[in-house]
């Protein structure tokens, strides 16, 4: 069965860190980054787990401030 | 694969808008603007209306969408969206004339000039962010507010007796018959998104067939108005917010 791969990269300087990726991921792919914050002061978003990553695009739907961009393949 | 193998331009399913600038919004973190924004700028793109769209941009958190959306706007005076649109479309009516208002403009100050353009049939898309305060002064009660609903100037929640019922101005607009199509809908989970695309897809549709007003609510949230975390707002929105404005379309004709 041909197997679907995701991959998601975060605009870490655009990113807010509203957090609503995070709640939106099916895969728990997502997490804010709770050691680092970017140029304005906002813990970012980051692919924490990108192994589990789906490409559901659930991510970029939700995100206020389009700073998610998702790949996706399908692994025969 | 390993994810590097994969970020790829080929594999990409999803990336920013090319009609959205380089800008940073003002908006809070996790605000519902910021995703209408976007799904606009989608839209714009996929329709192919980038050189016809002509926005008119409110006063209130939205009054910086012109330079968010990199398409043609007007910036119309508090509330008065309507009525500039009604000008806009009447003497270019090869256009796709959109507004852009949320609730403190269009169903507080504008209410004229909203009911009116929507009784007249003007050939327009309203877009109509809810909610259900006052987000740019400072998070007071705004004609939307629910009952019981805590903000700056109802610090013990709204109360009937001393400030009335929330305006549900959707539902009155819905019974005019210059409106073609009303519908309201949330942008809060990913299948919301999508469907408040479709609908915002339908009313730009409608006003290029010039079939009358079409009404696209959006029940949103003010995580910094209502005092929460934007994951938290959400929740309350769909616990409270959907019972008083229920999602769905309230005329398709």
């Amino acid at each position: 069965m041909p197997k679907i791969i995701g991959a998601v990269t975060v605009d870490a300087m655009r990113c807010k860190g509203c957090e609503l990726c995070v709640v939106a991921c099916p895969t728990d792919t997502l997490a804010l980054k709770a050691d680092d914050v970017n140029d304005r002061g906002y813990h970012y978003a980051f692919a924490a787990r990108p192994e589990a990553c789906i490409g559901c695009a659930s991510c970029a739907a939700v995100c206020p401030d389009a700073c998610i961009e998702v790949y996706r393949v399908v692994e025969k | 694969m390993k994810p590097e193998e994969i970020i790829d331009p080929a594999n990409r399913v999803y990336a920013r808008p090319r009609l959205l600038t380089e800008v940073n919004t003002h908006y809070c973190p996790g605000c519902s603007h910021g995703v209408v924004h976007r799904i606009i700028a989608e839209l714009l793109d996929e329709m192919g209306l980038e050189d016809r769209a002509v926005g008119v941009a409110p006063v209130g958190c939205a009054v910086f969408a012109y330079n968010y959306i990199d398409v043609d706007w007007v910036e119309a005076a508090h509330g008065r969206a309507p009525a500039v649109a009604t000008a806009i479309s009447r003497l270019s009516p090869e256009n796709l004339v959109f507004t852009y208002q949320g609730d403190g403009d269009l169903a507080a100050i504008g209410t004229a000039e909203t009911i009116h353009a929507a009784n007249r049939g003007e050939n327009i898309a309203i877009i109509f962010i809810n909610n259900a305060i006052y987000g740019m002064t400072g998070g007071q009660m705004a004609p939307t507010t629910l009952i019981g609903q805590r903000t700056a100037t109802t610090p013990y929640g709204r109360r009937v007796d001393l400030n009335g019922h929330p305006l549900n101005i959707t539902n009155l607009l819905a019974q005019l018959p210059g409106t073609c199509y009303v519908t309201r809908q949330s942008v809060h989970t990913a299948p919301a998104v999508r469907k408040a695309k479709n609908a915002i897809k339908k009313a730009f549709e409608n006003a290029m067939a010039k079939k009358g007003t079409s009404v696209v609510e959006i029940v949103s949230t003010c995580n910094s108005g209502w005092k929460m975390t934007p994951a938290q707002a959400n929740d309350w929105m769909v616990a409270n917010m959907t019972e008083h404005y229920p999602l769905g379309d309230l005329k398709n004709e």
